[in-house]
């Protein structure tokens, strides 16, 4: 009788001992994942603004006059986490002339997976050299069976003075029919 | 669930493995003193989990590893927090396997049939001091940089190898990305790969030959699990809170200090640092380099460590007899002991030198400056943090005065960097310049008491010939209209600095500086030698107009001795643009620092 008392006592000591080491064991072990996790995950928290306001990317004059888009780098300043550069190339646009509002842009990354879109004088429109999305020089899907979703995307432009074109660089999610900022 | 345990259990036997891991016997029970075993290998896996984690965002390069840790601590969210358990559980790991070792001296764990698993320990005692080292320098701080530097100096006192061994480690003759690349190399990869593999043997080898309990058994035997576990994972919750404590304790006892683990200003090699130091846990071996004559530190640095670390390898033979363990457990206590004394040692030395306090007080602001320029909108250039402070009137003028201006000039009674001057060696001979070109320096100036004082020229020949000591003795006659008429031309030739600390009061003393240009420019006693927006004239003395502003110190340091300022009746005051023994953006640096021109993180919107 009084070994099984003890018995049963010594049993309740360990199953709150082997209740307590899971309890503990798994908070330490989890603790430092947590750390990490909390640390890992900054990058979704961090916000950047996508609009970094109008930059100047080139002047009228060198722009061809019969309406075929050249390829310009935007140059601006950038911060690459730890590092602030005062001006450093964040992408590239095509501008081309047009009748009615004068210039049009575009971003050069294909919609459809972000590659660096070609535009091809010879036959006079824009290939993806990825997955092979056509454009329309304005822009526009060029292709039934476009791997893309949308057409080029599209930047606003101001003309300043007359002759200095300034560019609203953004960039865009991919694979989406909307064109939608990514923040 | 049971049939996916069983279809589990078929495939890999983990039922087996479980049931050996939890009942193992504990021959006379579970010990609070079985549970240094397990607290290591839990600081090990703290290590391995938030090592992994910092290097997702640290990047080893000489400009970009100080910048990334910077980024860590301070930009990333709980940045600070992994870092802080990383660094402290580095740190409380040396004391746990400590505690370890004695524990598995005292109970008589290391002889036959352990001594292999005694060796391992041994081994991994090294392995985790070479991962403390490495790691120190990871971040690139001053610290790290200074302190590393002699542990790899310190390497090419080896004979034959040497040199090699050195260039070996740090990827060349200096230092640079190679070091750190090769540093994070062994800190990431190869020694805790090392030490992982030898953890699993050390295991291994540990169950193998069971807990050596120490006799008589006081108590029954019990298996591993519950009661032994549940220790253990107490004293694995101990650990974990004695770090948080770490990490926490400035902000929890209020004390001046960093949130986690400290970071330096960016390592420098121009930069001397006096307060270099290695980790509390190097400190004996430090302070015993010191007994050590030129030529003989390989006695200090490696033969004598080695040997005694050596020896401690043939313990367990030693150990077979009575005798021999008493021999081995005396050794042990005296290496403690001689380790602690040592320690107490360099700490009390150290306590004991005033250059040191003063050294590290500088590190500590140079830590703090760096982070406001980093933190401030222009953020870090691609040459890296370093530069923020090469470029910084706050850090660079204060050394600058003392090295060129200090053994004549003053800055508030010192030499800029805070320290007392040795009037016997440089006496004063020149004016202090705390406050140049301000109302109050100016108020000084003119008058006759003050202006014959050591503070301003008194050490000068001004103060016995030339016609400023006249001018000044006139003024002591004054009466009270004239005193007022002075007051108003000391308030506009010092509105001619445009000094930033008195922007404000300029501003609303518009009117008073506008009658007090009016009465300078009417003032013979004044304008016979000097000239006021009035450029096309010659001039005797200094030049007043735009006096004090950035352009003319830049200028009148450049060269004294030009027409527009002291010409031929220049004191002793060097050229030194014009002589070369500073640079334009030296003096630029120096002037700056002067006129109180520096970012101030406040001031930005």
């Amino acid at each position: 009788m009084i070994s099984e008392q003890s018995n049963s006592a010594s049993d309740r000591r360990g199953f709150f001992a082997g209740v307590l080491s899971i309890i503990i064991g798994g908070v330490v072990s989890i603790f430092p994942f947590a750390a990490g996790l909390a640390v890992f995950l900054d990058p979704i928290r961090r916000r950047e603004k996508t609009g970094r306001g109008l930059i100047r990317v080139a002047s009228l004059s060198s722009l061809p006059s019969d309406g075929s888009p050249k390829y310009f780098p935007v140059i601006a300043s950038r911060r690459d986490a730890w590092n602030h550069y005062p001006s450093s190339p964040i992408g590239a646009v095509y501008l081309r002339r047009i009748p009615e509002s004068e210039v049009q842009a575009f971003n050069v990354a294909c919609p459809h997976a972000g590659c660096f879109v070609g535009y091809q004088k010879s036959q006079d429109h824009f290939l993806c050299p990825c997955h092979n999305s056509r454009f329309a020089l304005n822009g526009h899907i060029d292709d039934k069976n476009s791997p893309s979703p949308r057409g080029m995307d599209e930047l606003d432009v101001e003309i300043r003075n007359d002759e200095e074109i300034w560019v609203n660089f953004q960039t865009f999610q991919p694979g989406k029919e909307e064109k939608i900022p990514s923040a | 669930m049971k049939w996916l345990i069983d279809w589990l259990d078929h495939r890999t036997g983990h039922r087996k493995w479980i049931r050996e891991a939890l009942f193992e016997n504990i021959p006379g029970g579970s010990q609070w003193r079985y549970v240094w075993g397990s607290t290591l290998t839990f600081t090990l896996f703290l290590q391995v989990v938030t090592g992994l984690f910092l290097w997702m965002s640290y990047s080893p390069g000489a400009n970009n590893a100080w910048e990334s840790v910077y980024f860590i601590q301070y930009e990333m969210n709980f940045g600070w927090l992994l870092r802080g358990i990383h660094h402290y559980a580095a740190q409380l790991m040396i004391i746990l396997l400590v505690l370890h070792l004695m524990q598995v001296m005292i109970d008589g764990a290391y002889k036959a049939p352990r001594e292999i698993n005694f060796w391992f320990g041994l081994l991994l005692l090294q392995l985790t001091l070479a991962l403390s080292l490495t790691g120190y320098l990871l971040p690139w701080d001053q610290k790290g940089f200074w302190a590393t530097k002699v542990a790899t100096s310190l390497l090419g006192v080896i004979p034959v190898l040497g040199d090699s061994l050195q260039k070996l480690v740090v990827g060349g003759s200096d230092y640079g990305h190679l070091t750190l690349t090769r540093f994070f190399v062994l800190h990431a990869g190869v020694l805790p790969g090392l030490v992982i593999l030898l953890v699993v043997f050390h295991i291994y080898l540990f169950r193998r030959h069971g807990i050596k309990p120490k006799e008589p058994k006081t108590k029954p035997d019990e298996y591993f699990w519950p009661q032994q576990v549940f220790k253990d994972s107490v004293a694995c919750l101990a650990v974990l809170v004695a770090i948080l404590l770490l990490i926490v304790r400035h902000r929890l006892f209020d004390t001046e200090g960093p949130l986690g683990a400290e970071l330096g200003a960016p390592a420098d090699p121009s930069q001397p640092y006096d307060a270099a130091r290695p980790e509390w846990y190097f400190l004996f071996l430090f302070q015993f380099l010191k007994y050590f004559k030129g030529g003989q530190e390989i006695w200090g640095a490696i033969y004598i460590p080695m040997g005694i670390l050596g020896f401690m390898f043939l313990m367990p033979f030693i150990g077979k007899w009575k005798m021999g363990h008493r021999f081995n457990l005396l050794y042990m206590m005296v290496l403690a002991g001689g380790a602690a004394v040592l320690t107490g040692l360099a700490i009390q030395e150290d306590r004991s030198k005033p250059e040191l306090r003063l050294a590290i007080e500088e590190a500590h602001q140079n830590a703090e400056r760096v982070l406001e320029l980093a933190q401030s909108e222009s953020g870090i250039p691609v040459e890296g943090a370093v530069s923020l402070l090469w470029n910084d009137p706050l850090t660079q003028g204060p050394r600058l005065f003392a090295r060129h201006c200090a053994s004549c000039h003053r800055f508030g009674g010192k030499d800029g960097m805070g320290r007392v001057m040795d009037e016997e060696k440089d006496p004063q001979t020149a004016s202090d310049l705390k406050g140049f070109a301000t109302r109050e320096w100016l108020t000084r100036f003119l008058n006759e008491e003050s202006f014959h004082s050591p503070e301003m020229f008194g050490g000068t020949q001004f103060s016995e010939k030339g016609k400023m000591r006249r001018v000044v003795s006139k003024i002591t006659d004054y009466d009270a209209e004239e005193k007022l008429a002075l007051e108003k031309v000391i308030v506009a030739i010092s509105a001619e600095a445009s000094l930033p600390m008195q922007k404000t009061i300029d501003e609303n003393d518009l009117e008073i500086i506008i009658e007090g240009r009016r009465i300078l420019d009417e003032e013979e006693s004044c304008m016979d030698c000097h000239l006021f927006h009035n450029e096309d004239e010659e001039t005797e003395g200094p030049v007043l107009t735009g006096y004090g502003s950035e352009a003319w110190l830049i200028d009148f340091v450049g060269d004294p001795t030009h027409s527009r300022f002291y010409g031929e009746k220049n004191d002793r005051m060097p050229a030194f643009l014009k002589l070369g023994s500073l640079d334009l953006k030296s003096i630029e640096l120096i002037v700056k620092w002067l006129r109180e021109d520096w970012y101030r993180p406040e001031s930005t919107p």
